[in-house]
C-alpha cells in the first residue's frame, strides 16, 4: 500500500460557496520526493492540510473522500497522533516558531509527546545538525534570519522523526541563496534518511530538478500529474499559468527552430548546458 | 528626481543599517535594488518619501530636501507600497480604501471618485469596489493596495518586494504594469529578491551588502557577475548560469534574455554549419 | 521603539541571573513582606542597602537606575501626599517627625519598586517560564506567557510598519485636535488587530501541527535543579523574614529625629 493514499477527496471550507479541493485522487510511494504546484488559489495549500488532519480537525467543514497517511485513517485520528508521521512546515517562519530559544522551539513536539529528557536531547542535537543550526540553538528566534528560522522549523518537525514532511512554499520569503539552502537540507533528508518530501512551490526554476513526481493543480484540482520533464513540455502546462524554469523554456525554443537536442528534456541549466556543449562542439 | 549623497542612518538603537550611499535617480528610471535581508534596502527606501531622515549626508527629492519637509508632502509625489498589504488595508470596502489616501491630501470629492474610478480600471478591480478587503484574496489585496497608492498618480512609484508569494501569472501582471508605467516616464523603484522577475524586466541594478552600495548599473552587466551576486545572497538567472557553462564555446556571458540567447546560439549553429 | 528593547529577551549569565527564578521569588516576596512590616526609616535603609549586592554582581546597574528613575516621579507623589496631609491633620504645623514618616514612607515604595525590579533584570524570561511550567502553574499559562514574551518585539515592529505605510499615504497621526487624533489612530489599530488575529490563527495551526495536546504529562528539554547558591538565597529569605517578625514585634526601633 502507498505511503500516502487519497481517494476522490473533495473538501469545503466552512461558510465557502465551493470546495477548495475537489475530486482529488494521489497515491505517494514512501521515499518519493514530490513537488506540488499551480497557481494562486489552485488548492495546493488545502491539500498540505489534508495530509496530517489539520482538515477535517482543525478546519471543520465538509469532507468527503478518503485519507489514508502511513496506513491511518486521518479523519478518525488527532492531529497530533499524525504528528509523529507527518510534519508540516509552513510558509511564514515567524510564526511557527512561539519559543524563546531554538532548542526549545526544536523540543517543542517531543515535550508535547512526553519523550524524556536524555532521550529528547539525543533527538533535538540529531535535529539541529541535519538542518545545520546546532551552533545558533541557544539564540531566540527573533535575533537570526529568515532562512535559519525557516531551518528551525524544518529541525522542529524532524525532530519527532516523521516518514513525510510537508513544505507550504518554504521559502517564498527567503533571498535565492538561503533559499537553495533550504532545499538542499530537504534534498539531504530525502536521500540520506529515506524521508518522503512534498514541497509545495512556485519557483520551479529552482525546485524542478529534485522531483521525480510532479503534481500540477489547477482550480481545485489535479491536471497532469508524473514525470516532470514531460508535464513542463507540455503546452497545456504553459496555459494554466506555471513559471516553467528557463532553461526548459530555452530547449523547446530552440527545438522549435529545429536545433539538434538530446531528447531529455532539461530541468536546470546544468542539463541544458551539458546538451548544447554536446550538440555544438561535436560537429 | 532622487538624489541622495552620501547618507549614513542609525536606528535609535545604534545599529548603523546605512553607511554612506549616494545615488541619483532620474525621472522615468526603473531601478531594481537587490541584496540579503538587513544589507539595508528597506532603510535605503525609506528615505525617499522622508519615513527615515538621515543621520548624516542629505537625501533631497525633486530638488528639496527630506528634512525640511513632511511626509505627507513628499509622498504626493513618492508613492510607497509596502511589502504585506495587510499592513495598511483597513477600510470596509476597496473603494474607501482607495480614496483614503486622496482624503487625506484634500483632493475635491468629484476628483476623488473619479481617480478611485481610474485605479480600479488600471488594476481591473472594478469589480470588487463595494466588497470588503479583507474577503479578498492575497494577490487582489496585493492590487488593492497597489492602487490605494496609484489613485493620487505620484512621479514616483516606490514597491517593496512586490513578487512575494505571487505566483507566475501574478508576476507577468506586474511586469507589463511597469513596463506601462515606465512608458509614461514614471520613475519606478523595486526592492526585490526574484532575480528572473528582475532579468525579465532588466532594469538599472543596484546591489547593497551592509549598508553600502557594492554595484550600480545595467541589468546584463550586474546579473551575470556571479561574484557581485554571491556577495549579495543572489544566484544567477537561469539563462545566464547557462552562458557560463558555455564557456568552452567563446560566447559572451552577459545574456539574461532567453530570445536574446536563443537567437545567439541559432547563430551559433550556423557558423558551426557551414 | 526604546519602551520596548527593556522587554526584549537576551541570554546574560552571572551568579544572580543563574539563581533559581524560584527562589529569587520568595526572597522578593520576603523584602516585600519586610517592608511592609516596618514605617522607620533604619530598617527600611537596611532593605535597600540589601539588595545592592545582587544589582552590582549581576551588572544590572545602569537599567537598575533606569527603573528607580521611572518610578521617581511616583514616589515624589507619594511623598508630598504624605507631607500635606499630616501638615492639614496637625492644625497646619509641620513637625521633624512628620517628615520623617513622610520619607519612611516613600523608602518603602522605592524598596518594593527595587524588589521587583532586581528579579525581572536578573531573570530571563524563558528561566521563568521554565520556573512557572515546573510549579503548579498550568502549562497553558506558562506557554501563554513565553509566547507573549516572544511576540511582543515582533508587534512591535508591526505597529511601527503599519504606521509608516499609513504615513506614506498621507496620515498624520499629530494632526488635529485630541479627538481627531485618537481617531487618526484607526488606520494603524484595525490592520494591527486583524493582523494579530492572523498571526494567531497560524500559530495554532503550527502547535497543532507539533503535537500539542498529545499528552496529559508534557516533559521539557530542561529542569530547573536547586544548586548551593539557592539553598543559601533560601536562608538568607527565612532568616531576613525572622528577623524582620522578631525585630518589628520585639525591638523598639528608634527614629532619626529621636537620636538628636
Amino acid at each position: 500500500m502507498a505511503l500516502i493514499d487519497i481517494k476522490n477527496l473533495t473538501y469545503t471550507y466552512p461558510g465557502a460557496s465551493k470546495p477548495s479541493v475537489y475530486d482529488v485522487t494521489i497515491k505517494i510511494e514512501k521515499g518519493e520526493f514530490v513537488l506540488i504546484t499551480g497557481p494562486s488559489g489552485c488548492g495546493k495549500t488545502t491539500l498540505c492540510r489534508c495530509f496530517n488532519g489539520l482538515i477535517p480537525h482543525f478546519y471543520q467543514g465538509e469532507i468527503k473522500g478518503e485519507v489514508t497517511v502511513a496506513g491511518i485513517n486521518t479523519f478518525e485520528r488527532h492531529t497530533y497522533e499524525m504528528a509523529k508521521h507527518v510534519g508540516l512546515v509552513f510558509q511564514n517562519p515567524e510564526n511557527q516558531l512561539f519559543a524563546l530559544s531554538v532548542e526549545k522551539d526544536v523540543a517543542f513536539g517531543l515535550e508535547n509527546n512526553a519523550v524524556d529528557r536524555e532521550e529528547m536531547r539525543k533527538k533535538v542535537d540529531w535535529a539541529l545538525n541535519q538542518t545545520g543550526i546546532y551552533e545558533i540553538r541557544e539564540r531566540s528566534p527573533h535575533e537570526i534570519s529568515g532562512g535559519q528560522q525557516q531551518r528551525v522549523a524544518i529541525a522542529s518537525v524532524l525532530a519527532m522523526e516523521p516518514e513525510i514532511i510537508v513544505l507550504d512554499e518554504p521559502t517564498s520569503f527567503l533571498d535565492p541563496l538561503s533559499a537553495q539552502k533550504i532545499f538542499d537540507v530537504i534534498y539531504r533528508l530525502n536521500k540520506e534518511q529515506g524521508i518522503t518530501v512534498i514541497l509545495v512551490e512556485h519557483r520551479l526554476d529552482l525546485t524542478a530538478k529534485y522531483t521525480d513526481h510532479l503534481i500540477l493543480m489547477d482550480q481545485g484540482t489535479i491536471r497532469l500529474e508524473g514525470d516532470p520533464r514531460e508535464i513542463l513540455n507540455k503546452e497545456e502546462t504553459r496555459l494554466i499559468g506555471v513559471g516553467i524554469p528557463k532553461a526548459t523554456l530555452l530547449y523547446q525554443l530552440l527545438k522549435k527552430e529545429g536545433f539538434q537536442l538530446g531528447g531529455k528534456i532539461p530541468l536546470s541549466s546544468d542539463e541544458l548546458a551539458e546538451q548544447l556543449l554536446e550538440a555544438l562542439e561535436h560537429r | 528626481m532622487i538624489e541622495a549623497e552620501d547618507i549614513h542612518y542609525s536606528y535609535p538603537n545604534k545599529v548603523e543599517a546605512l553607511k554612506g550611499v549616494s545615488i541619483t535617480i532620474k525621472d522615468g528610471e526603473f531601478v531594481a535594488i537587490m541584496g540579503q535581508n538587513g544589507a539595508g534596502k528597506s532603510t535605503f527606501i525609506k528615505h525617499f518619501n522622508g519615513l527615515l531622515k538621515p543621520t548624516q549626508g542629505r537625501v533631497k527629492v525633486d530638488g528639496v530636501d527630506t528634512t525640511k519637509t513632511s511626509v505627507a508632502s513628499l509622498a504626493r509625489n513618492v508613492g510607497f507600497v509596502f511589502q504585506n498589504p495587510d499592513h495598511q488595508l483597513f477600510s470596509e470596502t476597496v473603494e474607501e480604501e482607495i480614496s483614503f489616501a486622496l482624503k487625506n491630501f484634500c483632493f475635491d470629492k468629484k476628483i476623488i471618485e473619479d481617480r478611485v474610478t481610474w485605479a480600479l480600471e488600471l488594476l481591473s478591480i472594478n469589480q470588487y469596489r463595494k466588497t470588503s478587503p479583507f474577503l479578498l484574496s492575497g494577490g487582489e489585496r496585493k492590487r488593492v493596495a497597489l492602487a490605494s497608492v496609484l489613485a493620487w498618480d505620484p512621479q514616483t512609484l516606490i514597491l517593496d518586494e512586490p513578487t512575494i508569494g505571487q505566483d507566475h501569472e501574478q508576476k507577468e501582471k506586474l511586469r507589463q504594469f511597469i513596463m506601462q508605467m515606465k512608458a509614461q516616464k514614471k520613475t519606478i523603484v523595486i526592492v526585490t529578491h526574484d532575480v528572473e522577475f528582475v532579468a525579465e524586466c532588466n532594469p538599472r541594478v543596484i546591489l547593497m551588502k551592509d549598508g553600502k552600495i557594492i554595484a550600480d548599473g545595467i541589468g546584463t552587466a550586474i546579473l551575470t557577475d556571479p561574484v557581485m551576486l554571491e556577495l549579495s545572497s543572489i544566484v544567477l538567472p537561469q539563462i545566464a548560469e547557462v552562458f557560463t557553462k558555455l564557456g568552452a564555446l567563446g560566447l559572451p556571458k552577459n545574456i539574461i534574455d532567453i530570445y536574446e540567447a536563443k537567437a545567439l546560439l541559432l547563430k551559433v549553429r550556423e557558423r558551426l554549419n557551414k | 521603539m526604546s519602551v520596548f528593547d527593556g522587554l526584549k529577551f537576551r541570554k546574560v549569565t552571572s551568579p544572580v541571573h543563574n539563581l533559581d527564578p524560584r527562589m529569587k521569588f520568595i526572597y522578593v516576596i520576603v523584602i516585600f513582606v519586610s517592608a511592609i512590616l516596618f514605617s522607620s526609616i533604619i530598617p527600611l535603609m537596611v532593605l535597600f542597602v540589601m539588595q545592592l549586592p545582587f544589582v552590582f554582581v549581576a551588572k544590572v546597574q545602569k537599567q537598575w537606575v533606569r527603573s528607580l528613575r521611572g518610578a521617581a516621579f511616583l514616589a515624589l507623589f507619594i511623598f508630598i501626599i504624605n507631607i500635606v496631609t499630616s501638615y492639614f491633620g496637625n492644625n497646619f504645623t509641620l513637625l521633624a517627625s512628620n517628615i520623617e514618616a513622610a520619607i519612611a514612607l516613600t523608602l518603602r515604595f522605592v524598596v518594593l519598586i527595587e524588589s521587583f525590579s532586581v528579579f525581572f533584570l536578573t531573570t530571563s524570561p524563558d528561566h521563568l517560564g521554565l520556573a512557572l511550567e515546573q510549579s503548579r502553574v498550568p502549562y497553558e499559562f506558562a506557554f501563554a506567557f513565553t509566547t507573549a514574551v516572544r511576540f511582543v518585539p515582533v508587534l512591535a515592529e508591526e505597529a511601527q510598519t503599519i504606521m509608516d505605510a499609513q504615513k506614506a499615504r498621507g496620515l498624520e497621526l499629530e494632526k488635529g485636535n485630541l479627538l481627531k487624533r485618537i481617531r487618526n489612530y484607526i488606520p494603524v489599530l484595525i490592520p494591527l488587530i486583524v493582523s494579530a488575529i492572523r498571526r494567531s490563527l497560524e500559530l495554532a495551526e503550527a502547535m497543532e501541527s507539533r503535537a500539542w495536546g498529545a499528552s496529559k504529562k508534557r516533559t521539557n528539554l530542561f529542569s530547573l535543579k536547586l544548586h548551593k547558591g539557592d539553598y543559601a538565597l533560601l536562608a538568607l529569605s527565612i532568616g531576613v523574614l525572622v528577623g524582620a517578625i522578631y525585630i518589628s514585634f520585639f525591638v523598639s526601633i528608634p527614629t532619626i529625629t529621636s537620636l538628636f
